[in-house]
């Protein structure tokens, strides 16, 4: 154990740096982003209308079924076709993984935050449906204003652990040669020689934020849990 | 669409595309079922413990679980094949004598076993944490011993109840092999991508995988549901269908 350098680690901490700064802000986008697409997916899920809650259904089954990997190639190459279609250009743009991995994770994370939000849609009484019908609120304002702020404060908690899994699986996007976190250690690693020590470093910052996270997590969900 | 290209030869190797995805798809479902054996064996022994009695255990069992959750995969699969021979040259000693192939399928049914196992623990422990005080109660009553009664009251119980939740890890095992693509295994998304990367035939490459993994998604699914309702525990609402 001699040879080992952890100099490296703090040599390369700027770069190392922008890579967590990626990996966070694709983080806190796809669970923006995940959020609003879920909550609209679970809504058309429990759609009295039937298509579309087919529809919405087949599409959670399908991501649910699909490892992230082949989701994120799917996109990667998708992306500029799809937009080169819509505009009508000539030849597909180049976007590149680091942008088709913001559309790759707003679409899947829609589909498992869906389940959270449907789980605390169906989670208020019925009762409460019908009271705001019969106090002549629309579907969206019985949404808008009864049901979905109850959901939300119920499945904060299971919502929150999702999106340090999805912390977690944005490094998934350094196979595509992204530099977020992993991407830039596996970088530097390759650079130096120094794999030992790069993944170790990854290894424990991760440990560290997802602990603490999960830590959070834990005493936001006694602090909000409704007293029954 | 052209489907011809998956009776074309692969360029520098003997077989056709389709038969390259059905040998990756062979990788996929062998190291899924050795790490299998793997996570189920100690995911028990682990969740287990943390329904203990002895404070130490529960901790160190905890730990065991938070330790593999807060790890991101990928970086699991680079630890147990990067660092850890690094860091142990018996491990090294051992590593240089296989070949390629071999190290990524030990590494990869290692990573996945213990990865998994943390989770299954965590379903173990809730398993049995949902049964009733009385009927650990009621095994220490009739004089079993403390192992006596997991083995003939608690773990009978809490299996049967756990088998839905197990049957979604089974799903996550079968979907996480695909990061072993990472460290080089030719597991069935390896051959995907190396399918569209050398044919350019994207659409066609990702379609099968997607219609394979929709496959073994069904298909597990209705295994399992078989199993549930076979073992279903009699005054117990277990979800299935």
């Amino acid at each position: 154990m001699g040879d080992l350098d952890f100099d490296v680690i703090r040599r390369s901490l700027p770069y190392l740096l922008r890579g967590l700064q990626y990996t966070v802000q694709l983080t806190l986008a796809a669970a923006l982003g995940g959020t609003v697409f879920g909550t609209l997916l679970a809504m058309a899920r429990l759609s009295s209308f039937k298509p579309l809650a087919l529809a919405a259904a087949g599409y959670v089954n399908l991501m649910r079924s699909l490892p992230l990997l082949l989701v994120i190639f799917w996109f990667y190459f998708l992306v500029p076709v799809l937009v080169q279609t819509v505009m009508g250009w000539e030849r597909p743009p180049p976007i590149g993984a680091e942008r088709s991995a913001y559309v790759t994770f707003i679409m899947f994370q829609a589909a498992y935050y869906c389940e959270i939000m449907r789980a605390g849609i169906q989670s208020i009484s019925r009762g409460q449906v019908g009271a705001a019908y019969a106090v002549g609120l629309t579907y969206w304002q019985a949404m808008k204003l009864i049901i979905l702020p109850q959901a939300f404060r119920n499945m904060l908690p299971v919502l929150l652990t999702q999106t340090i899994v999805l912390f977690q699986d944005v490094s998934l996007v350094s196979l595509l040669n992204v530099t977020d976190f992993v991407g830039a250690a596996v970088k530097i690693a390759q650079r130096d020689s120094r794999v030992v020590e790069m993944y170790l470093f990854v290894a424990v910052v991760y440990f560290i934020l997802c602990y603490a996270l999960s830590y959070l997590t834990k005493r936001l969900q006694q602090k909000i849990a409704i007293v029954h | 669409m052209n489907l011809g290209i998956f009776l074309e030869q692969v360029p520098d190797g003997d077989g056709t595309w389709w038969e390259m995805l059905a040998s990756g798809l062979g990788w996929t479902l062998g190291a899924t079922f050795f790490a299998w054996i793997i996570a189920f064996v100690l995911g028990s022994i682990v969740g287990v413990v943390r329904t203990t009695d002895k404070r130490w255990l529960v901790r160190a069992g905890n730990a065991y679980v938070e330790l593999f959750r807060n790890i991101p995969l990928i970086v699991q699969f680079f630890v147990w094949y990067f660092v850890v021979p690094g860091l142990v040259p018996a491990v090294k000693r051992w590593v240089v004598t296989l070949d390629p192939t071999e190290h990524q399928f030990v590494t990869a049914v290692v990573c996945l076993g213990l990865f998994t196992s943390a989770r299954i623990a965590e379903q173990v422990r809730s398993g049995i944490q949902s049964l009733s005080y009385g009927q650990r109660n009621a095994g220490y009553a009739i004089g079993l011993t403390q192992v006596q009664t997991y083995r003939h009251v608690l773990l009978p119980m809490a299996y049967r109840i756990i088998i839905p939740p197990l049957t979604s890890e089974v799903m996550n095992l079968i979907k996480n092999t695909s990061v072993a693509y990472s460290i080089g295994l030719t597991e069935l998304f390896f051959r995907t991508s190396e399918m569209a990367e050398m044919t350019f035939r994207y659409f066609e490459a990702f379609t099968a995988a997607t219609l394979i993994y929709m496959v073994i998604a069904m298909s597990a699914n209705r295994v399992m549901a078989f199993i549930e309702r076979r073992v279903a525990v009699p005054g117990y609402i277990t979800g299935g269908k």
